[in-house]
């Protein structure tokens, strides 16, 4: 279970909450640090430190515009995170798609029977 | 935020670090869906998917009674689960507990599983005749909600997202 106490990878950037909410704004839309700090209500070094720490592990990207730095989310980064639940999804739908061949046999045999109120 | 599809597709979420959230839509009405979550021979049929057989399957289905399912995988290995009724709405809400017999990596004897027990809650819910189902399974602690998930992968994980809630499902 243990895993490298590394912030290099997404599976640790994402461990902070103040980081997960940047990333909750920011998958809203593309947004200038000014907004974030804002809607944060953290001082800007804290700010800059989280984006840092996103940025090394390419969860979010960054942009010049004027003197502005516009900050967007890149999903592909999430991908490891996703993975890991994907795989549990998977063996969720393989047993899910046995039960709806289940229930349509269910459903034939109460109409063959007429009666729909159990 | 997230959007269960039309085509029934599973879609598996972690609302907080010690949950599992999974919802699904099914083309039947509620209390069919209900009768397959709690009828044990209708249970054999689909708990394992198509990947082994379900040797044991038994409920009690009231408040204070027992279930437990075991199945046999490819690999000839047994897998139990078993728990206990806390709460029963018929063909809406069901409440009870999980224990998985044998956590991996876990020593765990059936005297002292209450420990690692999770609460599932069933809700079915249906319109125009198609039933949108939701578990929202409880772990005791982040870390047994995590060994649920990986089953079998070798990558930890510092922490749950509620983030993947909103985000994971827009990628490509």
């Amino acid at each position: 279970m243990a895993r490298a106490a590394t912030t290099a990878d997404a599976f640790n950037a994402v461990a902070e909450p103040r980081r997960r909410q940047i990333l909750d704004v920011l998958a809203g839309g593309e947004r200038p640090v000014n907004d974030l700090v804002m809607q944060l209500g953290l001082g800007q070094p804290q700010v800059s430190k989280h984006l840092r720490v996103l940025r090394e592990v390419g969860l979010v990207e960054v942009r010049g515009e004027g003197r502005q730095r516009i900050y967007r989310l890149n999903g592909q980064a999430l991908k490891p995170i996703h993975d890991w639940v994907k795989d549990y999804e998977r063996s969720w739908e393989e047993r899910f798609e046995a039960l709806d061949e289940l229930l349509e046999e269910l459903k034939q045999k109460e109409e063959a029977d007429g009666s729909s109120d159990e | 935020m997230v959007a269960v599809t039309s085509s029934g597709t599973a879609v598996v979420t972690l609302p907080k670090d010690t949950q599992i959230k999974i919802v699904r839509e099914f083309n039947a009405p509620k209390h069919l869906v209900y009768k397959a979550y709690t009828t044990p021979e209708l249970i054999r049929r689909w708990w394992n998917a198509k990947r082994g057989v379900v040797t044991v399957a038994e409920v009690d289905l009231q408040v204070g009674g027992k279930w437990r399912y075991v199945m046999v995988t490819p690999d000839g290995s047994d897998v139990g689960f078993h728990g206990e009724f806390r709460e029963i709405v018929p063909n809406q809400r069901l409440v009870s507990t999980e224990i998985f017999e044998g956590m991996p990596g876990m020593e765990m004897p059936p005297e002292q599983g209450d420990d690692s027990a999770a609460v599932n809650t069933l809700t079915l819910t249906e319109k125009a005749g198609r039933t949108t189902l939701t578990i929202l399974s409880d772990y005791p602690s982040r870390e047994i909600r995590d060994i649920v998930i990986e089953t079998g992968m070798e990558a930890g994980m510092q922490d749950a997202m509620d983030l993947l809630e909103e985000v994971a499902i827009s990628l490509a």
